[in-house]
Order: C-alpha cells, then structure tokens, then sequence
C-alpha cells in the first residue's frame, strides 16, 4: 500500500496548456470537458504514454527518473476501451482475483475462464478495470470507467472502485462526463475549457 | 559434357512467346501485358549489361572491383527492402536497418563461407564470391522486407493492444512479442519452406544450373546443402537484427510506442 500523492507540474500537451493539479492518497479528483478538449491526452501524459511538457510525480518519485515501464506500473491508466490479446480472460492476469471481487462488479463466478472473443464490450470494461486494480497500482487514471454499461451496473462499479480506492490510498483522477457520477465519486471537480484546467465550485456541479 | 551453346536467335524465339502471352492478357484486357513486356525487356537488358560486368570483373580479378559490386549489389537490395513496405519508418531509418541488417549478415555469411568453407584461391575470387553474394542477398532481401513490413503494419494495426499492455506496466519487448515474433515467422518462412520441398518439389536453380554445365549431381548436391545453409543462415540472422532494430525503434527512450515514425502507407 503506498499513501503517496500525485503531483501534476506544468503538464503541457497538445492544447492544454500547463495544468498544475496535486491529487492526495485515496483522493478521487474527477476530470471533465467536452469531446477532444484533451481529458484523455492529460492522463496519457500523466502515464507517460505520450510526450509532453511539464513533470508528474508519485510521492518522491519523478516521472523522468523512472523507467517507463515501472512508472506505468505504478500510475495505471486504465483506457475507456481495453484490449485483449490472449485466448481467455484469466490469461491477463498476475494475480487471480477473488470470487467476491467478480461478484461486486456484477460479473458471474466463472467469467476468467472466458474466450475472449465473446465478451461483450460492457464485461470488457468491468474486467479490464479489475485487471488494472489487481496488478496494485501506486495511482489510478480512469478513463470514462463506466462508458459502456447501464446505470445499475454503473453504480455498482462507482461503488466498488470507490471503496477500493479509499481502503488501499490510490490518488484517483477520474475522467467522467455524468453530473450525477460526479457528484456520486469526485472529492474535488476539475474541467478543462479552453485549453486551461480550473477547478469546478462544489456549487457548481 | 560440353553446354549446348545458346544463340540469339534461340532467345529470340522464346522471346516471340513471351510476346504471344502478352498479346493474349491484352487481347482478353486482363491488363498485364504492358508490364509484364516491361519486366521482360528489363531482364534483357540488366542480365545483358551484368554479363558484361561480370566478363570485366573476371578477366581482371581485382579486390577492389570485387568489393565495389559487392557494395552496388547491397544498396539496391536496401533500396528494395525499403521500397516494399507499405508504413516504412521514417528519417532513412528502413533504408539504414534493412541495409546494415543485410551487411551484416550476408557479408559475414559470405565471407566465412569463402575463406573456411570452399577455399577458392585467391578468396575473393570473382566467380564464387560474387554468385554466392547474389543469392545470399536476394533472398536475405526477401525475408528483411517480408518480416520489417509485418512488423510495422502489425504494429499500426495492434497499436491499441500494444499501448494497452504497456498501461499495464509491461516492458516495450513483453508488449511487442508476439508481433515481433510473427514478424520473424513471415520473414523465416519461405526459406523453411524452400528448404522442405528442396529435391521433392522443386531443384533448386543451381544446381540445375550446374548439372546442366555438366558437373556430377553428387557433387552439385553437396553445392547446393552448403548454398541452402549459408542462404538459411544470411537470412536469419539478417532478419533477426532487423526486426530487434526495427521493433526498438518503434519505441523512444521512454518506452512509448511512437508510431509517428512511420510513414503513411502509399495507395
């Protein structure tokens, strides 16, 4: 468990313009904007999956300093859309989640034994958020976590990755467009508009 | 056993029915009778003009001129390689790896196989070195292009699983394995197979060549299992260094995968 704190400097990329933003342990800071404003591209930057301007840091330790591969461990971005490339579910994992686990985000018990060619693209969501959350992540990126399900099911995964969130200290920043899931998730607002990150007045939302 | 001497009215009738193909393709407008006249008339005159070369290069068996058409003979085939891919990585680098990774080991092959293999004295001596090179790179060529353009169009193709196993922490090598690895598969693949229907299917060309030239099929045998291996093992290792060299540079320092390096593909 780390309890460490993210620290966005001066991250620059493509059209935001030097967004400076610290996420605490077990802090869930939610991103908005409208399409192509760059919530995506930031949290690309802030993984380091593209270049960019500006430094991330995860408690003491600065994205430059890192290999790239052990930064991405540790700050896991977790995409709208997840890939699959082996045969079955349960080949992309580290470690075999718990039964329970599978059962909070609405999944059946035996759905690690599934050929991945038919899963549908909501069970691709749910599943590949808990392949990210149980390789233990030092920080979560979420990207539109709950794109591709129905709101029952939404609240579900809201509820379960917030209680994990809080229980092992991620600095959590969370892009999401629904008002209602913000105001459900987010400690703190934040929103891109014109190429600028500013925070969003709890009245606000 | 003398070879039949070949005269250029000889050619010229089968050049005749070269022609009668072409008219055919033309007459039912399957649209290749233009290259495919083109394409013969090329191999006129390029095999026509390297006769000359390769007179002048025997009669004077010279190091230098050795070592010159060596390198002639390496950089169209880099040329080649990189005119074959479809998403070339940009900045002359699909030039440079597929030339460099065909230097390496075609030379390298080429060279052993001369000194500690067949001996001719002295080593370089045009009429082994250079028939030997012409094959190792040709198909060395072959299997470079084949694996570099499976390697970057699969990459472009996969690119969302590759970025995702790396959002997963996963090394750049672990991310792009099993591209890489198909890669080396389509780029080994047809001297496997050449290598499995040798004698079966197909005699090989030289062989034929020598037999025909007269030289006892044992001993052209024996040519051609040596030939077969040398040509196994330019391309190999010549494909292997490629796709390390092309995989890494489809990644930077940081380990993201950077597919602006490629070039879009031509239509």
């Amino acid at each position: 468990m780390s309890e460490e704190c993210l620290r966005l400097d001066r991250v620059a990329i493509g059209e935001l313009a030097e967004a400076s933003l610290d996420v605490e342990p077990g802090e869930i800071v939610c991103l908005s904007g409208a399409s192509g404003s760059g919530k995506s591209r930031l949290l690309r930057a802030v993984a380091d999956l593209e270049p960019h301007e500006g430094e991330v840091r995860l408690g003491e330790q600065a994205q430059a300093q890192t290999p790239g591969h052990t930064w991405r461990r540790q700050v896991m971005l977790v995409p709208a859309e997840s890939h699959w490339w082996a045969e079955t579910v349960v080949e992309h994992f580290f470690h075999e989640p718990e039964a329970a686990e599978l059962e909070a985000l609405g999944l059946a018990p035996d759905a690690l034994a599934w050929q991945v060619g038919r899963l549908s693209t909501g069970e691709k969501q749910r599943l590949g958020l808990l392949r990210a959350v149980s390789r233990e992540p030092g920080a979560l990126l979420l990207d539109e976590p709950t794109a591709n399900l129905d709101d029952a099911t939404s609240k579900r995964v809201e509820a379960w990755l917030k209680a994990r969130i809080h229980e092992r200290g991620w600095p959590t920043l969370w892009v999401a467009h629904d008002r209602g899931q913000i105001a459900r998730v987010a400690d703190r607002h934040w929103r891109i508009a014109n190429g600028r990150l500013e925070e969003v007045d709890a009245a606000w939302t | 056993m003398d070879v039949i001497e070949l005269s250029w009215w000889q050619l010229a009738l089968a050049a005749m029915m070269v022609v009668v193909l072409a008219a055919c393709t033309f007459a039912m407008r399957l649209g290749m009778g233009r290259s495919l006249l083109v394409a013969a008339l090329r191999t006129v005159i390029q095999l026509a003009l390297v006769g000359l070369v390769l007179e002048a290069l025997f009669a004077a068996e010279r190091l230098v001129w050795v070592v010159l058409m060596a390198l002639a003979m390496l950089l169209i085939a880099g040329r080649e390689v990189m005119a074959r891919q479809k998403r070339r990585l940009l900045g002359g680098w699909a030039f440079g790896i597929g030339t460099l990774s065909m230097f390496l080991s075609s030379f390298t092959v080429a060279v052993l196989t001369l000194t500690v293999v067949i001996g001719p004295e002295p080593w370089y001596r045009p009429q082994y070195a250079i028939p030997l090179l012409g094959m190792l790179l040709g198909n060395t060529m072959t299997g470079v292009a084949l694996a570099l353009d499976r390697l970057t169009d699969t990459a472009w193709r996969l690119r969302g699983v590759i970025e995702n196993r790396l959002m997963l922490g996963e090394p750049w090598q672990v991310a792009i394995g099993d591209i890489r690895r198909e890669a080396m598969r389509s780029g080994l693949m047809p001297m496997i197979n050449a290598m499995a229907a040798a004698g079966v299917v197909s005699l090989p060309g030289m062989m034929t060549g020598q037999i025909l030239a007269g030289t006892a099929p044992s001993l052209a045998v024996k040519y051609q299992i040596l030939i077969m291996f040398a040509i196994t093992l330019g391309t190999g290792f010549g494909t292997l260094a490629a796709v390390a060299a092309g995989s890494r540079r489809l990644f930077d320092s940081r380990e993201r995968l950077r597919l602006d390096r490629l070039s879009a593909p031509r239509s």
